[in-house]
């Protein structure tokens, strides 16, 4: 008896709370970036309830591993916030297509991003969007600017500099020339593979034809990064079959190796810890003048509950993620989470801003596997990732591998099966 | 009528709570597990598919591959358990129990103490020893001038599975050890003045009469190892991740269970499928235990005192 009073006056107090702020609609965010609570509490949602009196935002993250489980039961229950971080590609599509996810492709902010950046969170004909498009992350090489000249080295522009930089500091000794290591495997594929690869398949156009079905993964332009991931063997350090992900980190930012096959969201990171200067560069093309190719992969977007109860505010609050004004200052706020916003963003920090420069001499792509192509089982991603490990290794001859893939590829991917 | 005996109501209510608490939280999700196996997923509804997810676990080149990857992994994993754990714990046992052993309690303290350490923290701080980068162990055979035996164990298909089965070794080798210590413990003072009149002592007394009575502990921890091992998952997946690295070396059945189950990276979670693999997990650890039951157990001697 006593409980159901509890529980009675509980719920009258927050009809009560909730009718004293009915003036002030509170949107809620959801997202798996709970490094970012402070830059959210502190920068961003300020800055928007400032220029949008009457609308609160609230930040509310989950744990990244647990975001998905968590946020599609919420979804379920009707429980979930008005706004929604978007995974890249089928986590989200699958959510537009259960009913979760609103239609967002008639909001004005959506002129203000390439087709590329829209991919990752639209229907697979490009019909709709569901998703505003926040950051996307770039791959390239870190390297020991200090390691550089001391070895006399320049920055290398084509696979042949590369390599001869490469045997250069080998030679010398003094450093390991690249920090990378297979225990893991996701580093072979994603900061391999997917690094180097887009310069071979010519970015989108390679990707697309994939996906198509006109190119097939055993094609000499889909084997060739494999053929250069076996040259790497030989300059990655003692034991780099049993390195970790965190090996090579604090390898290269203790000074130890002097190239660092990256992703631009070390950044911050690598700022924090290495004491001597870093540059970086675009993966190096065959012949000098060629055009370039990176793998500027979308990363994170943000997207409407299609239940929500204020769908006005929400939209107003998406045109303003979609605005260059929100760009700029989560751009700056996160180094190395590089904005998908046409417009360009001016930038403080030296090395995200020399990542971001090479958006403008080379054409942008996005990871491979990452579309349509990790629909089915085997997963492509995650066999790109056995591959590579196993390519660089010199357990799989780069032939082999790409056949391999080819073949799990053909077995549930009606575009690619054999004709 | 009047001899009939009541019913016994306290029989019940006795076993009520237990039979309650381990329907809900064993049997139940058992029986689910065993159904959620026989439906598949059509465009988000749930079908009744009988017996094609098995006939795809077992039939389809991939999965198949991967399951008898698995299980011989695994078979390995049980094996080296079976050749270095359980001897080195009676080795262990029949030492600590020698009565002019000084120090004794120290030393079943010691080597019983990694068995309550947790996985993560076996894993990792072992990850770390054997690290060709930072670890302890190259520079180790360096000083005793072995370099040259070091490899980066953890990395290489080869060694991979048996350095982790070591591991796990090193980790629960405390749990034979106690058992067939109190085993030997338990073996009354008399037998043992028995043999020594008869001239049976030492080794040959370990051999001739201790063994044959500690055997049945012996048949115990064989059936815990074996339910022990088919089960793990832990120590490979905070050793080596869930893809269960080098090229799937050191995948063992929990570890598929788990990849197949919940899902990983971009490869969403199957939980029928999933629940494919464990049905067969309990169907293969029920038929060890049956066999143990059935052919080993009823043949072991056992001895009253």
């Amino acid at each position: 008896m006593t409980k159901t009073k509890l529980i009675g006056a509980l719920l009258a107090s927050t009809l009560l709370a909730s009718a004293a702020y009915a003036e002030d609609v509170t949107l809620t965010i959801e997202s798996w970036r709970n490094d970012d609570v402070l830059i959210w509490q502190d920068t961003i949602i300020p800055a928007f309830e400032a220029a949008n009196p009457g609308i609160k935002v609230v930040f509310a993250p989950t744990a990244p591993a647990e975001y998905n489980a968590v946020l599609n039961s919420k979804l379920d229950a009707g429980s979930a916030g008005d706004l929604v971080t978007c995974r890249p590609f089928d986590a989200s599509l699958e959510l537009y297509k259960k009913g979760n996810l609103a239609d967002l492709t008639s909001l004005a902010a959506m002129a203000n991003f390439s087709p590329v950046a829209k991919s990752a969170w639209q229907t697979d004909d490009g019909a709709a969007t569901f998703c505003v498009p926040m950051a996307s992350v770039i791959h390239g090489f870190i390297y020991n600017k200090d390691a550089f000249d001391a070895l006399g080295i320049a920055v290398p522009t084509t696979r042949d500099e590369f390599f001869a930089a490469l045997d250069k500091i080998k030679a010398d000794g003094t450093y390991i020339p690249m920090a990378m290591g297979t225990n893991d495997q996701w580093e072979a594929a994603t900061m391999g593979y997917n690094n180097i690869g887009p310069n071979y398949w010519k970015g989108e156009e390679g990707r697309l034809a994939l996906i198509a079905g006109t190119q097939k993964l055993t094609d000499a332009d889909w084997v060739a990064p494999f053929t250069e991931l076996a040259r790497w063997k030989d300059y990655l350090g003692d034991g780099f079959e049993a390195q970790t992900y965190p090996d090579s980190q604090n390898l290269f930012t203790l000074g130890r190796a002097a190239i660092y096959p990256a992703g631009s969201w070390e950044i911050s990171g690598f700022n924090k810890q290495a004491t001597f200067k870093m540059g970086a560069f675009p993966p190096p093309v065959q012949a000098a003048g060629d055009t370039c190719y990176i793998s500027d992969h979308t990363d994170i977007a943000l997207g409407m509950n299609a239940k929500t109860a204020h769908p006005d505010e929400t939209k107003k609050f998406l045109e303003w993620v979609g605005s260059p004004e929100f760009a700029t200052m989560y751009a700056n706020a996160l180094p190395g989470f590089f904005s998908l916003n046409s417009t360009p963003v001016a930038m403080e920090d030296p090395l995200a801003q020399e990542f971001v420069s090479w958006r403008s001499k080379c054409q942008s792509s996005i990871r491979s596997t990452y579309q349509i192509l990790s629909r089915g089982t085997p997963n492509l991603e995650n066999e790109t990732w056995n591959a590579s490990a196993n390519v660089i290794k010199g357990t799989e001859t780069p032939e082999a591998a790409a056949a391999r893939l080819q073949e799990g590829l053909a077995s549930w991917y009606a575009p690619q099966k054999a004709k | 009528m009047s001899d009939r005996k009541p019913f016994r109501w306290h029989i019940l209510v006795f076993l009520a709570p237990a039979v309650l608490v381990y329907t809900a939280i064993m049997i139940i999700p058992l029986f689910a597990t065993l159904n959620l196996s026989l439906f598949t997923k059509v465009d988000r509804v749930s079908q009744f598919n009988g017996l094609g997810n098995f006939r795809t676990l077992f039939g389809d080149p991939r999965w198949s591959a991967s399951f008898w990857n698995a299980l011989g992994n695994n078979t390995w994993f049980f094996i080296v358990h079976m050749l270095v754990q359980n001897p080195i714990g009676i080795l262990l046992a029949a030492i600590l129990s020698n009565p002019r052993l000084r120090g004794a309690a120290f030393y079943r303290t010691a080597i019983f103490i990694p068995t309550i350490l947790s996985f993560v923290v076996v894993g990792f701080v072992w990850k770390l020893m054997l690290s060709p980068i930072w670890g302890v162990a190259p520079d180790l055979l360096n000083a005793v001038g072995l370099k040259s035996l070091f490899a980066p164990w953890l990395g290489k298909e080869a060694y991979a599975l048996t350095t982790l089965a070591l591991i796990s070794v090193w980790q629960f080798v405390g749990i034979p050890m106690m058992l067939i210590y109190a085993a030997l413990l338990s073996i009354p003072e008399e037998v043992i003045e028995a043999a020594e009149m008869d001239g049976v002592t030492g080794a040959s007394q370990f051999w001739k009469i201790k063994l044959p009575l500690i055997l049945p502990s012996i048949g115990i921890i064989s059936i815990l190892t074996f339910v022990g091992n088919f089960n793990a998952f832990d120590l490979i997946y905070s050793a080596q991740g869930a893809l269960a690295g080098p090229n799937f070396a050191t995948d063992i059945l929990g570890t598929f269970l788990y990849r197949t189950f919940f899902g990983f990276q971009l490869q969403l979670g199957d939980q029928n499928m999933g629940a494919t693999i464990a049905t067969a997990m309990f169907f293969i650890i029920l038929i060890g235990v049956c066999i143990y039951l059935f052919a080993i157990q009823t043949r072991l001697r056992r001895y009253q005192f």
